[in-house]
């Protein structure tokens, strides 16, 4: 089976976020990066996949030389090879350069299912994925929280919805995107790493791919980041018990919420 | 004059969901500024009748595809159907919610389309062409980027409760365009749906939320954040540190790695304030917290709080709240 998964490095949940002087980037230099948590459920699935099916799964990523470090904890983690794309024009682009750019680097190394994070916890688009599977022309199922593979031919993805889920047959080709609940990703052990490294990681560009410039133009453009505004001080009451009445009525009265 | 403004409806239980209520009434709002008109896709089985409660919320024109064969949701038939639609009447705007199928359908169709798409927008506005600027959080609210299309047309997916949906004018009527639907080849097949019993209110669609946190001390206690939800007719949910300790299930999580929200009213119970928990709750119009600890992070984001302990005080809150309800 020919499994690529699609992954982002993002910085960690506890980063914090500063705003540069030009008002349209954030400052990155102090973030810790780690690989997105949806992305490393999709890595493991690929994995196991591959354990159960044979094959091989290829990583790939879109981003600066920086991603190499994400990118092989895949390769710690199982993974047999991996694809960095990138180019100096591709500072800040979409949702749909990228998908462009990963489906085409997907197309090249031939695949039988794509794996995705469901969102990147970054910008939290979700957009990618489906983005990644329309261009590739092949069904998707979004938000899986169980995957069962019938055979190496047909899968019954578990697909979240509002209060419930659907059980979806598919037959591959297929891009899935991971849901947590789809499994437990793997501890990397210290002889994994030593692995990784001899392991092969390819550096595509633009031309490699096949496109110009022009052809990476994005569609959405930001124009400013901003912090939320600074909320003014609270309500905030310390006699315990005795202060609930009072609260209730504020809510009421004040708030207009309840 | 503008290219039409569409929104997709959607519905549950034989209604429009209140997302798409929202959409209307923003999108009416906005082609009023461009000089556009509203159109709706209403998709399904058995939804017909739905189209003038579209046409009360601001829709123009209503294309209806009621068909046996989009009875269920799948990607393939839905994007077949709706893409057409919006290429064949050259849509200047797509709107859909930050919804399961919402998030399925909407990157397939911008990519069908060649558009630029967003989710989760919380801020919508427009100049006289109907070119879009849209608000959306990121880093799960700890920042807000402002963006624009370079063309169109648009595709934005709505974050649920990020515009009021006024009241419904009975008045207004919109014209039925009643639609043949093809939907191609579908390659997916439900062979199952399961949900949860009706009663559970969805945390993302919910006008107030109450969470717990580690200060319930244990699972045996989250009967006690329960009981507050259900007098208040809300949504409960969770911290991530009691999903992670097996207390409640991962669909509870509020935060930047569970669900994103922003309610009327939140009320965190136990819950310290941790950045990623406040990442995804941040954006709460009005913030309520309880914990033992004055100096817990919530604080600092709550409008309103009572320091104290969650034992005592959420069962004299359920209380307040039942016998105020019950005047």
């Amino acid at each position: 089976m020919n499994i690529v998964v699609c992954l982002k490095q993002t910085p960690d949940t506890e980063a914090k976020i500063v705003v540069q002087a030009n008002g349209k980037d954030v400052e990155k230099d102090k973030f810790k990066y780690i690989m997105s948590s949806y992305d490393e459920l999709a890595v493991e699935e690929g994995i196991k996949l591959k354990e159960k099916f044979g094959g091989t799964v290829t990583v790939v990523t879109v981003g600066t030389t920086k991603t190499h470090e994400t990118l092989r904890s895949a390769l710690a983690m199982g993974a047999d090879s991996a694809i960095q794309i990138w180019d100096d024009s591709l500072e800040n682009i979409d949702s749909y350069v990228t998908a462009k750019l990963l489906a085409k680097a997907i197309k090249n190394q031939g695949f039988d299912i794509v794996l995705c994070g469901q969102k990147a916890i970054d910008t939290g688009a979700s957009l990618v994925g489906g983005m990644v599977a329309e261009m590739l022309s092949i069904p998707q199922v979004y938000l899986v929280t169980k995957l069962e593979a019938v055979d190496e031919t047909k899968l019954l993805a578990h697909r979240q919805i509002e209060g419930g889920e659907e059980v979806i047959e598919v037959s591959l080709p297929v891009l899935i995107t991971a849901q947590r609940g789809l499994n437990t990703p793997r501890y990397i052990k210290l002889p994994d790493i030593m692995k990784a490294k001899k392991k092969e990681l390819k550096t595509l560009g633009l031309s490699d791919l096949g496109f110009s410039v022009a052809d990476v133009a994005s569609k959405v453009n930001v124009v400013e980041i901003t912090l939320p505004p600074a909320k003014k001080a609270g309500k905030i009451f310390t006699n315990g018990e005795s202060d609930v009445a009072e609260l209730v009525k504020l809510l009421r009265e004040e708030a207009k919420v309840i | 004059m503008s290219k039409d403004i569409w929104v997709l409806a959607e519905t549950k239980d034989g209604k429009v969901r209140k997302i798409t209520h929202e959409l209307l009434t923003k999108a009416s709002e906005l082609a009023a500024k461009s000089g556009a008109g509203v159109s709706a896709i209403l998709i399904g089985h058995n939804v017909a009748s739905l189209a003038q409660d579209l046409a009360h919320y601001g829709a123009n024109k209503v294309y209806v595809a009621d068909h046996e064969s989009l009875n269920t949701y799948t990607t393939d038939g839905y994007t077949n159907v709706i893409a057409g639609l919006l290429k064949e009447n050259q849509a200047g705007t797509f709107l859909t919610g930050t919804t399961a199928n919402g998030k399925d359908l909407t990157p397939r169709v911008a990519v069908r389309l060649e558009a630029g798409a967003i989710s989760d927008a919380t801020e919508l506005d427009c100049d006289a062409e109907g070119k879009m600027t849209a608000v959306r959080p990121i880093y799960a609210g700890k920042a807000f980027e402002k963006v624009t299309f370079s063309g169109f047309p648009q595709i934005i997916e709505v974050r649920s409760n990020s515009f009021i949906a006024k009241d419904a004018d009975e008045s207004k009527t919109a014209e039925i365009i009643n639609v043949t639907p093809n939907l191609g080849e579908v390659r997916t097949k439900v062979t199952a749906t399961k949900v949860s019993s009706g009663d559970k209110i969805e945390l993302t669609e919910a006008d107030i939320i109450v969470s717990g946190g580690r200060g319930l001390k244990g699972p045996e206690n989250l009967y006690l954040v329960s009981d507050l939800a259900k007098a208040m007719g809300a949504a409960q949910g969770a911290s991530r540190a009691i999903v992670d300790a097996g207390w409640i299930d991962y669909d509870y999580q509020v935060g930047q790695t569970g669900k994103v929200v922003s309610p009327n009213l939140y009320l965190a119970c136990g819950i310290s304030g941790a950045i990623q928990h406040l990442a995804g709750m941040s954006s709460s119009k009005i913030i309520v917290a309880i914990n033992k600890d004055a100096d817990a992070p919530i604080f600092k984001v709550a409008d309103y709080g009572i320091v104290g302990d969650v034992f005592q005080i959420l069962p004299a809150l359920t209380a307040e709240v039942n016998k105020t309800k019950a005047h």
